[in-house]
């Protein structure tokens, strides 16, 4: 029953958090309920067993992640959205279409009978996750570091100020 | 004892919130933020797979979905960033030099 | 034992906890002024009652009594949440941290925590990463020039040593074998050669809670990295548009991120309580408690002395430094501690 509860009050969390990020005209509201929504859903993962992900969920994503994109928003400065024709129209035809199709796959999951999953169904302490992410995931690990080293190279050659070109007229002074 | 098609039920409300940011906002770092949205979701129907089959892989894999998302959004918003210095401008409306 | 006794009991330590605390933050300052103004060869605080002590009183009220202006052109919601942000995460991290051994009362045996996790070391850097926010914000919102460099420094600045923090910790971790605080503290129980404490600190871990010490002044923009607060850099950093209240509330997130770093710092290197205890059963619950507190102080007084000693970094020193130097030298230390466990 508490289980049920719990479930549903962090569930009603990240709705609305999502609900919000569409609603809000000003980017950094959006960004910062994608924090809240990231915030339940490491409530939900932390009722499902998962202690270490829930953990790891609110250093990594809520923690830096979401630091990033709020530097940004507020490096940029950018305002608020504005409305164009494009977007009405994608507002006519996008949220309905979103829905009917939302709900006919909850009403398919809901009537498919899987069965129940309790509280704390499969505990995942760290000694465990890292016996498995270093023994039979070891490959796609190494790989992993490997891409995250590609897309740090990346992001800072990106984002540098290009280079004024010097002029070579101090020299004959 | 909360039935597996609850979770996927969140999961799937979740990512069709990711897809409906996707397609109807304007801004880009709004277009960006509802991918981790997305991203998210499906994390969930990962985390509640793994516990109903009772399988620790499921978590794993949300371990590195995470990392992966960590470098996307590293490289998208130095992505941004280069947009809005040439194009002065986050609305993706705009963004249209390559239109016929 | 049961729920309800759990319930009462967590109340009661929660608002012991947060009641200790938050007198421990109001005496920092005092300590602070003092041990500063001693070092500058004058005396601090000493109108306010016997030695100022009462002064922390006095600042208070002035707080309250202030006038609690918002000005027209911040961005209203972002600007009054971001110091209810810092200081909540900056007040929550307390809820891990135990100060002593199990005490009996009345038959029931009761931790000196108020919750303890398996993984409590990876919450508290997660609430740690999470107070960046109310930095981040506040400078964004206030509109204001200076506070939006200073807002963007101050988080830059702490999520680049964030790393250096965690990473200084992973040794500890790896001769400990558990994220738990507790169990981590009680792998350091004992002696070695009879008479040495066999504390973190003097078992290997010497470069890591130096790196650690380094990692913390500037993860709670304490001198020498407190460039982005510097009154004669940026005005007053993200916290210029701030006054009475809500500047104090910025105020004390700062000083209670000082004093979890120095319990996590105690807790992880200096061996947490123990120390000799004797005597009858009431001292032997209270003594552990005791040097807990101690080493508390002692690491708070060592951040008021650096900060009454160094100069402070210009911040491209700051992010080199940080980056270059310090995270090679963690990461360094995580290696030569797993090659010698692993060879053990």
């Amino acid at each position: 029953m508490l289980h049920l509860i719990l479930f549903l009050a962090f569930g009603a969390v990240c709705v609305a958090g999502a609900v919000n990020l569409l609603a809000q005209r000003h980017p950094i509201n959006s960004a910062l309920s994608l924090v809240v929504v990231m915030g339940a859903l490491a409530g939900e993962y932390l009722l499902l067993g998962a202690e270490f992900l829930g953990a790891i969920q609110v250093i990594v994503y809520a923690g830096a992640i979401m630091v990033v994109f709020v530097f940004v928003i507020m490096l940029l400065n950018a305002g608020e959205e504005e409305r164009t024709k494009g977007s009405r129209v994608a507002l006519l035809f996008g949220v309905p279409g979103m829905l009917t199709g939302s709900l006919l796959i909850a009403w398919v999951l809901m009537h498919s009978g899987m069965g129940s999953i309790e509280v704390g169904a499969l505990p995942g302490p760290p000694k465990a996750i890292a016996r498995l992410l270093f023994h039979d995931f070891l490959l796609p690990f190494e790989v992993t570091s490997v891409l995250v080293l590609i897309a740090i190279m990346g992001a800072v050659v990106l984002a540098a100020r290009p280079e004024a070109a010097q002029p070579k007229q101090e020299e004959e002074n | 004892m909360v039935p597996l098609s609850y979770y996927l039920v969140l999961s799937g409300i979740l990512f069709a919130c990711g897809v409906t940011g996707f397609l109807i906002k304007r801004n880009l770092i709004t277009i960006f933020m509802s991918i981790e949205l997305m991203l998210n979701g499906v994390n969930l129907s990962f985390v509640a797979f793994a516990a109903h089959w009772q399988k620790l892989s499921g978590q794993v894999f949300v371990f590195f979905v995470m990392v992966v998302a960590a470098a996307e959004a590293a490289v998208g918003l130095a992505i941004i960033i280069s947009v809005f210095r040439t194009r002065q401008t986050l609305n993706v409306d705009q963004v249209n030099l390559l239109k016929l | 034992m049961n729920i309800t006794t759990f319930i009462i009991a967590s109340l009661i330590k929660t608002v012991v906890a947060i009641g200790v605390l938050l007198t421990g933050v109001a005496y920092s300052v005092w300590l602070e002024r003092k041990v500063i103004g001693h070092m500058q060869n004058r005396w601090g605080p000493t109108r306010v009652g016997p030695f100022g002590l009462l002064q922390p009183l006095a600042d208070g009220l002035k707080f309250v009594f202030k006038e609690d202006l918002t000005p027209p052109h911040v961005y209203k919601s972002l600007y009054l949440a971001a110091p209810i942000i810092s200081l909540v995460f900056a007040l929550t991290s307390i809820a891990l941290i135990p100060v002593g051994n199990n005490v009996t009362i009345g038959g029931l045996s009761i931790p000196l925590q108020i919750t303890d996790v398996n993984i409590g070391l990876l919450i508290v850097l997660g609430i740690t990463s999470l107070g960046v926010y109310g930095i981040a914000l506040s400078g964004w919102s206030s509109n204001n020039k200076y506070s939006l460099l200073g807002g963007l420094r101050a988080s830059a600045q702490m999520v680049s040593y964030e790393i250096a923090l965690g990473l200084s910790l992973v040794g500890v971790l790896i001769m400990a074998g558990s994220l738990s605080l507790r169990e981590i503290v009680d792998a350091q129980s004992g002696f070695f050669w009879g008479f040495i404490p066999r504390w973190n600190i003097f078992h290997g871990q010497f470069f890591a809670f130096f790196i650690y010490l380094i990692a913390a002044y500037a993860e709670t923009n304490r001198v020498p990295f407190d460039l982005p607060e510097a009154e004669t850099e940026l005005v007053a950093g993200y916290h210029t548009e701030y006054s009475s209240m809500k500047f104090a509330m910025f105020f004390m997130a700062e000083y209670t991120n000082m004093i979890t770093v120095a319990c996590i710092a105690t807790l992880l290197f200096l061996g947490g309580w123990h120390g000799p205890v004797f005597g009858p059963p009431i001292l032997q619950a209270i003594l552990p408690v005791f040097w807990f507190l101690a080493k508390v102080f002692v690491f708070i007084f060592v951040y008021i002395w650096v900060r009454g000693t160094l100069p402070r970094f210009r911040y491209d020193q700051l992010m080199r430094f940080g980056w270059r130097y310090l995270l090679p030298l963690a990461i360094a230390n995580i290696v030569v501690t797993a090659l010698v466990v692993a060879l053990q």
